[in-house]
């Protein structure tokens, strides 16, 4: 078969990234441009701005992308855009430019789900053998999905209020630490001891998450400290905060993974990075002999190179999108 | 201005007087949910939004900053606008108040000077780890009304 060169593009959120990815699995070339300086100063993505620095540049990343992966649009076999779920301007900016690529150089529309190129992420280091579980956790997301096929997606359960993602963030907050939460918190992790009881929520047979319950915890625990004039020993609440996030994200998803009988389980979406969530995964799966594979650490990220991969598949089966294709703010997978 | 207070001492609580208000809802509805983390504003929200009979799971809106809801009886637009402060006006959220449908925000009083003049401020005080006062205070005679009716 002839080989299929994918241009991703991704704009949903604060990166333009734009990425050419042949066959599904081999990256050739992807350029981000990531807004994360601009929006440091507003303490958080803020939707109008990022839909501006994504007009002004989208033009600018698709050239540099091509160029540096000495290609024509004529080379190109599709043109995949994620078109949700996201910010809505930010998504518009994208669609277009897709739309207006695929008029202009005649080349086949592929409306891609965000979520779907998280999963996706992970066909670039290693395969995807069916039936699969894929953990989603990112700032928007905590989702696990069963799949049995390319882009077949069954939802088990997800989030009932707070992403794993916001809950990072939000307990930052109240323990005051700089935006964004997550990393620094599981670097403080690493210098704490678990001394700080956390209750595990959700405790059930359900596959649904609750991370609301976690936060409320810490704030009481926080303040209930302070009235008795103590310090916080912001390492240890650190630690104790990320062992009970990685405990009730284990335990659902090695019991999905067991009920379903799986030969792998995926972990996809911006929260993966999180180094305790992956060394206990690893650990986990390797006592289990249950195969695991996660994102290198620069596919966590939003990155154009996931909707590329991504799309070949919706390429395979003929999922094309046409000219009305619409953007999808809260598209689900 | 009345000021009205009703003590919550538990989640039901709280989505009790949600669905009150949702009771008396109107196109063009605004409601300001103020109060520090943990207090109640999603628990609220989410109380609201199953009497409007929008089935979705109401998850938190922080890190999309505003999710749309538009299958229930009215739309229902539910913002967190805690990582914009006073960066509002390029943001178009500001469109939200025209759209015909409830809009619910949380931590509203970080962007009060753009708020609409007629709307429902609720502030959420915990004052025990379950229980909460909520006090409303109703901006606009539309909304009197709508306090007098429902609490």
């Amino acid at each position: 078969m002839k080989d299929v060169y994918i241009l991703g593009i991704e704009s949903s959120c604060d990166e333009t990234s734009i990425s050419i990815v042949k066959n599904g699995k081999e990256e050739i070339v992807t350029t981000t441009l990531t807004q994360i300086d601009i929006h440091k100063k507003f303490g958080g993505v803020v939707p109008e701005i990022a839909s501006r620095s994504h007009a002004e540049c989208i033009t600018i990343v698709i050239d540099d992308c091509l160029s540096k992966a000495n290609m024509k649009m004529e080379d190109i076999t599709a043109i995949a855009v994620t078109y949700g779920p996201g910010l809505a301007g930010s998504l518009l900016v994208g669609v277009e430019a897709a739309k207006a690529l695929s008029l202009a150089y005649n080349k086949p529309l592929i409306g891609v789900n965000h979520m779907a190129g998280h999963i996706y992420a992970n066909n670039l280091v290693d395969t995807m053998d069916f039936p699969l579980i894929c953990l989603v956790i990112s700032g928007g997301h905590t989702e696990i999905i069963y799949m049995d096929d390319d882009l077949s997606f069954k939802k088990l359960g997800s989030t009932i209020d707070d992403s794993v993602g916001e809950a990072f963030d939000k307990v930052g907050r109240v323990i005051d630490v700089p935006y964004p939460g997550g990393p620094v918190i599981d670097k403080l992790s690493k210098e704490g001891k678990d001394t700080y009881e956390l209750p595990l929520p959700m405790d059930d047979d359900s596959y649904n998450f609750s991370f609301s319950g976690i936060k409320s915890a810490v704030i009481n625990l926080v303040h209930n400290e302070k009235q008795r004039g103590n310090e916080i020993r912001k390492e240890d609440l650190c630690t104790s905060f990320e062992n009970i996030v990685v405990k009730t994200l284990t335990k659902k998803t090695m019991k999905a993974v067991k009920e379903y009988n799986v030969k792998e389980l995926l972990i996809a979406g911006g929260v993966s990075a999180n180094s305790g969530i992956r060394e206990e995964f690893k650990k986990i799966c390797d006592k289990e002999g249950i195969k695991l594979v996660v994102p290198k650490l620069s596919y966590c990220t939003d990155n154009g190179a996931m909707i590329a991969a991504a799309g070949y598949y919706y390429y395979k089966k003929g999922l094309f999108s046409d000219y009305s294709l619409r953007i999808n703010p809260g598209l689900d997978l | 201005m009345d000021e009205y207070k009703v003590t919550s001492r538990s989640e039901q609580d709280t989505i009790a007087v949600a669905e009150n208000l949702e009771a008396e809802k109107f196109p063009g509805m605004v409601i300001c949910l103020n109060g520090e983390l943990g207090c109640g504003k999603t628990v609220f929200t989410k109380g609201f939004a199953a009497a409007l009979g929008i089935e979705d799971t109401i998850t938190s809106p922080t890190f999309n900053i505003i999710k749309e809801y538009l299958n229930g009886e009215m739309p229902l637009y539910h913002m967190d606008v805690y990582r914009l402060e006073k960066k509002i006006e390029s943001t178009g959220l500001l469109d939200y108040f025209d759209k015909g449908g409830v809009v619910i925000i949380e931590w509203a009083n970080l962007i009060e000077d753009y708020l609409p003049e007629e709307r429902l401020d609720i502030f959420f005080k915990v004052v025990e780890e379950d229980i909460r006062v909520m006090k409303f205070v109703p901006h606009g005679q539309k909304y009197e009304e709508l306090c007098e009716d429902a609490l």
